[in-house]
């Protein structure tokens, strides 16, 4: 409309397009807020059984474990790269857990060990993508079957049980009334990922790498450290994850958390994550675990079948990545300084 | 306005009385399964509805994951003790992974039963298997010496020689032999459950015992491939393959002949014993312990074991009769 004035602003600084309420009322997060509450309504509309909060709580479980992982993989997407081995991780970190507590290790140790296959996987595939300089997705396909395939030769067809009673508290015990261990651990983390992310300059150096890694590197940030760091992390939340989820079941067999890596990168996606680097924010993937745990324990509570839960959160992803695109197309000429 | 208005409300208040009322007559039983889109459990899913109709007080919730995961289950138990469900019968994707979100639904009051796929004993209440080894193992030489009124030599093809439910189940045929006459055991072999290796065993079995009468293969890899075998050597109708096979990979043999029956259990027959024996645990009129036989409607009773286990039934045979109108099913 203006041609003349918008030119003489630098092309590349979109923010400033914007006014600060503008940008709130268009923002990806607004938009799955208003997804969210729209979910919630409809479940309290459609099920008596909904607005109950011990049901609530128990609903958490549907995505505190999954949501863990998503937080960290979302640092990692958002610096242009992806983690498919994060359920693997689980599993071997739950299976090397099991083998320890079948030679009498006590809760803290199980914890330690893991945490620590968590960091020691994450290291692994953090030095083959950075010091290497190897594709992640390549990568941590590769460790995706090795780490569950470890735990395949460990276990076979069997499984471990019989952990110590103490150890059932980090996925099946509550800090207060109906909030869960898990639930705090949810939100403890979300709160780390978003303060790093958005409050540091560590978090500057995610963004900056993923949207051009060479820039980044040539402005002096150390983007192998970074990266390997972030890897590093990922690993670390599996491990967590992989504590949350044995505690839960009580015990672990090689096919824990089949097909958790997926989930976890739509977690991300749906998000707010963009599969190609640069952005995103952590606000959005905690939306979109909220999300997706509503809509599943939702349809759990019509008993609709699991498939058709499928179909709803994909059709939730694409409709929500499409949505912002589609109302540019609408609205092009609308924007203005 | 005022006649219209007490009309309505009127209404409402009964329709809701009403809904009320048959909300909490009627129980509500879920059937978890594996997964769904199996037709195994599609089948024991008619048999629950038929269970339903005979009791008529009964809603059936048919339900489970879209892949066969503990994790999967746990959310499908959770929504199900979210909506207050009376009892919950399941087939275990995970015999411990279940235990402790099960356990949960039997504090809250529901009650809970496996079948098919057990869950350790301190996750349910009962555990109801198809059949027994005893049944299996007795049903295996009655099929075999059914259609061999003077006796004959009869050979065994099992899976793995490591095989732990075939070997005792092989045990037990032997146990019940004095009660066939004339049925005379040759010799075991093994076909690891792999259908080239079966398929050679069992012409291998032919050419070494020129009288055999009837194979036994308590395998479903095993018995095809020995049924494609003696259809392949032109002995259709000399020798008879029987054992525990699906009634859609067996259809064919049974037509060509070379199998006269089958056995497997019966997945209609489970879920509708799994229902009954569950709408008993709900009403109070029977408990689950040791030692107590729970009724479960035309299958009869059961008893239950030391670890409150039981075994519905003989395996269910299938012949000629039958047989394609399961093979449509599993």
């Amino acid at each position: 409309m203006m041609p003349v004035e918008k030119s003489s602003e630098p092309r590349f600084v979109r923010d400033r397009l914007q006014g600060r309420s503008e940008r709130i009322v268009k923002s990806w997060e607004s938009l799955l807020l208003l997804v969210a509450v729209v979910i919630f309504l409809v479940n309290v509309w459609s099920s008596p059984y909904f607005l109950d909060p011990w049901n609530l709580s128990d609903a958490t479980f549907n995505f505190t474990e999954k949501g863990l992982i998503a937080f960290a993989l979302a640092l990692v997407i958002i610096s242009g790269e992806i983690d498919l081995s994060v359920a693997s991780i689980l599993a071997l970190a739950s299976t090397l857990m099991g083998l320890a507590m079948t030679h009498g290790a006590g809760v803290p140790e199980l914890v330690l060990i893991g945490l620590g296959t968590g960091l020691v996987c994450g290291a692994i595939n953090g030095l083959l993508v950075s010091r290497l300089g190897l594709p992640s997705i390549v990568v941590t396909i590769g460790t995706m079957s090795l780490f569950r395939g470890i735990s395949y030769i460990i276990l076979g067809d069997k499984a471990f049980t019989g952990y110590p009673a103490d150890f059932a508290w980090f996925g099946q015990g509550y800090v207060f009334w109906v909030f869960s261990v898990e639930l705090v651990l949810f939100v403890l983390v979300a709160v780390f990922f978003a303060v790093l992310l958005h409050m540091t300059s560590f978090g500057r150096m995610i963004y900056a790498i993923g949207n051009n890694p060479v820039a980044a590197q040539f402005s002096g940030v150390r983007v192998e450290r970074v990266k390997f760091i972030l890897f590093l992390l990922s690993g670390l939340m599996s491990g967590l994850a992989a504590v949350c989820l044995t505690s839960r079941l009580g015990s672990t067999r090689p096919s824990i958390a089949t097909g958790w890596e997926l989930e976890a990168v739509t977690m991300a996606v749906l998000g707010g994550i963009n599969i190609l680097g640069g952005s995103g924010r952590i606000g959005g993937v905690v939306l979109a675990a909220l999300i997706m745990g509503m809509v599943t324990f939702g349809f759990g509570l019509l008993n609709v079948p699991g498939i058709v839960m499928s179909i709803f959160v994909g059709l939730l992803l694409i409709l929500v990545i499409a949505i912002p695109k589609v109302l540019n197309r609408l609205a092009p000429a609308k924007k203005r300084g | 306005m005022g006649i219209l208005k007490k009309v309505l409300v009127l209404a409402a208040v009964s329709t809701a009385l009403v809904a009320n009322v048959a909300h909490a007559e009627n129980k509500k039983i879920a059937l978890v399964v594996k997964a769904l889109g199996i037709g195994f459990f599609d089948a024991a899913n008619k048999g629950a509805q038929e269970a339903a109709k005979e009791l008529g007080d009964v809603d059936i919730i048919y339900t489970g994951p879209t892949d066969t995961t503990a994790e999967g289950q746990i959310e499908v138990i959770n929504s199900l003790v979210a909506q207050k469900v009376d009892a919950i019968a399941i087939s275990a994707n995970d015999k411990d992974a279940l235990v402790p979100a099960l356990k949960k639904a039997m504090e809250r009051g529901i009650k809970v039963i496996s079948w098919d796929s057990g869950v350790a004993p301190e996750g349910r209440m009962m555990h109801l298997n198809p059949s027994s080894n005893a049944l299996i193992g007795n049903m295996c030489v009655k099929m075999a010496a059914d259609n061999l009124p003077d006796g004959g030599d009869v050979a065994i093809l099992s899976a793995a020689a490591t095989a732990t439910n075939q070997n005792t189940w092989i045990e037990e045929m032997k146990k019940v032999l004095p009660n066939y006459k004339g049925i005379n055991i040759v010799t075991t072999v093994y076909g690891d459950d792999k259908t080239d290796k079966s398929y050679t065993e069992a012409q291998g079995l032919m050419k070494a015992y020129p009288n055999l009468k009837a194979i036994i293969a308590p395998t479903s890899v095993g018995i095809v491939a020995a049924a494609q075998a003696v259809e392949d050597a032109g002995m259709t109708g000399k020798i008879n393959v029987t054992g525990l096979g699906l009634p859609s990979e067996m259809a064919g043999h049974v037509k060509a002949g070379s199998s006269k029956s089958f056995a497997i259990w019966n997945p209609i027959d489970l879920g509708y014993a799994a229902t009954m024996i569950s709408y008993n645990l709900v009403t109070g009129k029977e408990e689950a312990k040791p030692g107590a036989e729970l009724s479960m409607g035309r299958m009869g009773k059961v008893k239950l074991d030391d670890n409150s286990e039981g075994a519905m039934a003989d395996p269910f045979v299938y012949d000629a009769s039958n047989v394609e109108e399961f093979a449509k099913i599993f």
